[in-house]
C-alpha cells in the first residue's frame, strides 16, 4: 500500500504521447491524436498500480511510453532515478534491463520459429555476457519460477496452451531481473479459469522478487484484486487515482461510477437489486477531444463549467486524486463551489 | 418455466464431430435442451466447451467437411433442422431463428452499406420490394437505439463504432422477428459501458417483442444479469442446467462451483489468493465414456473414471450430470 515511506520506483511527469494525422498528397500534418495527454503519476516501489479504462483510451499507450517503446512527444519517466524519456542510445540500452513488460497476446508476442529456450534466453543473450551453461540453468530457473516444465524448453510456442504461453511471455520478463514490469492486460486473451492462474502467478512473484507492476487491464474485478492502487483513464487522461479501496467503496469521478456499476456480477440476486448508470453514447474520438471536460459529452452530472474548462487532477484527500470540477481541492475550495455541486448535482445544460 | 407449453426450439442428442488430419475430435456430445417462448437461456463455458458449435450446428451453420453433425434432433417449427431440405433451412436462418455473432467487424460485409446488409434478409424471407425493406431497415435501426437511423443506412460498417455495429447486428438478426434469437458472445469484444448498454436494449427488446434468446458467453457475471436458465458446458456436453437463481445459489456441479470460485467480485472481501481450477480443459479425440472434468475435479472418485455421468434432476428444474453430491459431499445415489 502506499504509505508515506515507501519509495517511488517510477515517477511520471506530464507525459504526452501524440501520433499525428496526416493528410493529403504531401501528408501534411493536419492533427494530433492525443493519446496520452499530460499524464502525472507516481509509482511506488513493490506495489502494483492497475491502470483501468475502456479501449481507446490511452492505457497501452501509457505502458508503452513509459518503458521507452515509443518517444514520448513530452514530459519525463523516471524509473529508478534515470529519465528513461529522454535517454538515448547507449545510456538507453543499460536502462532496459530493469524495465520490462507481458503483454496481451501471448500468441502475437512470442516468435513461433524460436524454441522456448531461446524465447527466454533472447534477453540474457542481448544483455548479458553468460556463458552457454550458465544461460541454460538460467533459463530453467526462469521455467521453474513461472512453472513451466524443463522438459519443454526445446519445444516451440504452438505446442502450448494460452495460459503456458503466457508463462513464457512471463519468464521472458522476468530474465533480466527487472524492478518494474508492464503488464498490458496479460489476461484478456485467457479464459476465465486459467486467468486466476496466471493472476496468482504474477502475486507470488511480486512477493518473491519485489516487484513493481503497472497492471494495465479493462477486467476491474480482476483489478481489484490485484491492485493496491487504482488509475482510471478516460480519452488520454487520468480521471481519478486513489487506493483500491477507496476507489470500488467509494468512487468520486462520474466515469469511475459509472464504470463500476456497468460490472455484471455473478450474482443473480445482487444484479437484480442493482442501480445501474448507463452511459449513453461512446468515446469521443481522441483526435478531436470535447473543450472542456473530457468526459462532459456522456457524464450523468455534466454542469455548465465542464463544457469550457478542463479539471486538472487535484488531491481532494490523503491519496486521493481526482479530476472532476464535482470535487474541487480543499486548497481553492469557495463555499460556493461544493455547494452548488451538491444542489445540482445532475443538471443538465441546455 | 412453463409446463405443458411446448418449446420453440426443442434440441436431443446432438452430437458433432469435426474430422481433422490428426484424428477426430468430438466438439459436442448428445446435447439435449429445449427452449420456450420468451425465455432468455444463458450459456457458459471456457473455450473450447463446445457453445458456440452446438449454436451452429443446430442450423448447419458449420462447414463440412470437417464438422459432421452426426446425430441429434432439432425440431422448430414441428421441423427436423437437421433432415429438412437446405431450402427450407436457408428460410429458416435469418427468417424464424436470428443469429448474432461475437466479432460485429469480421461478420459484417465491409463493402456494402449497413442499410442494404439490414435489407438483404427483409428482401430475402419477407418478399419486401426496396422502398418497404429500407422503411423497415430505419425502424429497425431506431429500434436499436441508433440516433439518425434513416441517413446511416447510407453508411458502411467502418463508420460506426464497435457498439454502434453490434447494434446494427442485432437489428439484422431482428430483421424478420425471429421466434429464437441466438447470440454468440455478443458482448465480448466491446467495453463494458457499451456492454451495459447493448444487455439493456437486449432486455428492453425481449420484453417488447418476447422472442425466445440464446446468450452464449463465458461471462458469469452477464448471465446472472439477465438470463431466466442457465446451461453449463464443459468438454462439448451439458454438465448443468436450471433456472439462473438456484444455479447461482446452490451450484451442483463441481465445474459450476469452481467457476463461480474463481470470478473475484468487486465489493465484499477481497481473497488473498483467486480460487484456480488447476489444468486445462480437455480435447476429446472419442466419444466421452468417463466424466470429462474428472481430471480437475477436487471430488474425483473411481466412478468418474468408469462411466460418463448423466444429467438427473435435482429439483425445480435443475439438473446436474455428477456423481459426486455437494449437500452431503459424497457420491450421489442411483
Amino acid at each position: 500500500m502506499a504509505d508515506g515511506v515507501a519509495k517511488v520506483l517510477v515517477e511520471v511527469r506530464g507525459l504526452k504521447m501524440y501520433f499525428p494525422i496526416t493528410a493529403g498528397l504531401l501528408r501534411r500534418k493536419v492533427g494530433d491524436v492525443k493519446a496520452v495527454d499530460d499524464l502525472s503519476f507516481d509509482i511506488y516501489e513493490g506495489e502494483t498500480l492497475g491502470l483501468v479504462g475502456e479501449s481507446g483510451c490511452g492505457k497501452s499507450t501509457c505502458g508503452r511510453a513509459l518503458l521507452r517503446l515509443y518517444d514520448p512527444t513530452a514530459g519525463s519517466v523516471h524509473i529508478g532515478g534515470d529519465d528513461v524519456a529522454n535517454a538515448s542510445g547507449d545510456a538507453l540500452r543499460t536502462m532496459r534491463p530493469m524495465m520490462q513488460m507481458v503483454f496481451q497476446d501471448p500468441q502475437a508476442s512470442l516468435n513461433p520459429r524460436m524454441t522456448v529456450a531461446d524465447i527466454i534466453g533472447e534477453p540474457l543473450q542481448e544483455h548479458t555476457r553468460l556463458t552457454r551453461q550458465e544461460k541454460l540453468a538460467r533459463i530453467y530457473e526462469l521455467m521453474d519460477a513461472v512453472g513451466l516444465n524443463r522438459a519443454f524448453a526445446n519445444r516451440y510456442p504452438h505446442a502450448f496452451s494460452g495460459g503456458q504461453r503466457q508463462r513464457i511471455g512471463i519468464a521472458r520478463a522476468l530474465a533480466l531481473n527487472p524492478r518494474f514490469i508492464v503488464c498490458d492486460e496479460p489476461i484478456a486473451a485467457l479464459d476465465v479459469s486459467i486467468q486466476a492462474q496466471v493472476v496468482n502467478l504474477l502475486e507470488e512473484l511480486q512477493d518473491r522478487l519485489g516487484l513493481t507492476y503497472l497492471f494495465i487491464s479493462h477486467d476491474l474485478s480482476m483489478v481489484r484484486h490485484i491492485a493496491d492502487r487504482v488509475a482510471v483513464m478516460y480519452l488520454g487522461r487520468i480521471v481519478e487515482l486513489a487506493g483500491r479501496d477507496a476507489l470500488f467503496d467509494e468512487p468520486l469521478h462520474p466515469y469511475t461510477e459509472a464504470l463500476l456499476s456497468a460490472i455484471p456480477e455473478a450474482d443473480p440476486g445482487l444484479e437484480a437489486a442493482r442501480e445501474r448508470i448507463i452511459l449513453k453514447g461512446d468515446v469521443p474520438s481522441p483526435a478531436n477531444p470535447p473543450r472542456g471536460c473530457n468526459f462532459c459529452t456522456r457524464c450523468p452530472k455534466v454542469m455548465d463549467i465542464c463544457r469550457t474548462v478542463k479539471p486538472a487532477l487535484a488531491e481532494v484527500g490523503p491519496g486521493r486524486l481526482v479530476a472532476c470540477h464535482l470535487h474541487p481541492p480543499p486548497s481553492d475550495r469557495r463555499p460556493t463551489a461544493a455547494d452548488e455541486a451538491e444542489e445540482h448535482p445532475t443538471r443538465r445544460s441546455k | 418455466m412453463p409446463d405443458g407449453a411446448k418449446p420453440v426450439l426443442d434440441v436431443k442428442g446432438l452430437r458433432t464431430v469435426f474430422r481433422t488430419r490428426a484424428g477426430e475430435v468430438h466438439a459436442v456430445n448428445e446435447v439435449t435442451f429445449d427452449i420456450h417462448a420468451g425465455e432468455l437461456v444463458g450459456v457458459v463455458g471456457e473455450s473450447g466447451s463446445g457453445k458456440s458449435v452446438t449454436m451452429m450446428s443446430l442450423l448447419g451453420l458449420l462447414p463440412s467437411p470437417p464438422a459432421d453433425v452426426q446425430s441429434g434432433s432439432v425440431l422448430f417449427d414441428g421441423q427436423d433442422l437437421l433432415k429438412c431440405p437446405a431450402e427450407h433451412l436457408r428460410d429458416v436462418r435469418g427468417g424464424g431463428i436470428g443469429f448474432i455473432f461475437q466479432d460485429p467487424m469480421t461478420s459484417l460485409n465491409p463493402v456494402f452499406t449497413v442499410g442494404y446488409q439490414i435489407m438483404e434478409p427483409l428482401r430475402r424471407h419477407k418478399g419486401m420490394d426496396k422502398a418497404r425493406a429500407r422503411q423497415r431497415a430505419k425502424e429497425l435501426l431506431d429500434l436499436v437505439g441508433i440516433p439518425d437511423a434513416g441517413n446511416r443506412l447510407r453508411d458502411y460498417p467502418h463508420q460506426f463504432s464497435g457498439g454502434m455495429r453490434q447494434r446494427v447486428m442485432i437489428a439484422i438478426a431482428l430483421a424478420c422477428d425471429p421466434k429464437v434469437l441466438i447470440a454468440d458472445e455478443p458482448t465480448t469484444a466491446l467495453d463494458v459501458t457499451i456492454q451495459a448498454q447493448i444487455i439493456e436494449l437486449v432486455r428492453d427488446l425481449r420484453r417488447k417483442l418476447g422472442m425466445a434468446i440464446v446468450w452464449i458467453t463465458h461471462d458469469l457475471g452477464v448471465i446472472a444479469g439477465i438470463a431466466d436458465r442457465i446451461l453449463v458446458m464443459y468438454g462439448g456436453q451439458i454438465v448443468e442446467q436450471g433456472p439462473v437463481a438456484h444455479v447461482f445459489a446452490r451450484p451442483q456441479h463441481p465445474y459450476t462451483r469452481a467457476l463461480l470460485k474463481t470470478v473475484p467480485s468487486i465489493r465484499g472481501a477481497r481473497a488473498a489468493k483467486l480460487n484456480v481450477i488447476e489444468g486445462q480443459p480437455p480435447i476429446l479425440t472419442a466419444p466421452p465414456d468417463a466424466c470429462a472434468f474428472r481430471a480437475r475435479c477436487p471430488h474425483a472418485f473411481d466412478r468418474c473414471a468408469r462411466e460418463n455421468p448423466v444429467r438427473i434432476p435435482v429439483g425445480e428444474g435443475h439438473d446436474v450430470a455428477c456423481f459426486w453430491n455437494p449437500e452431503t459431499g459424497g457420491p450421489r445415489h442411483g
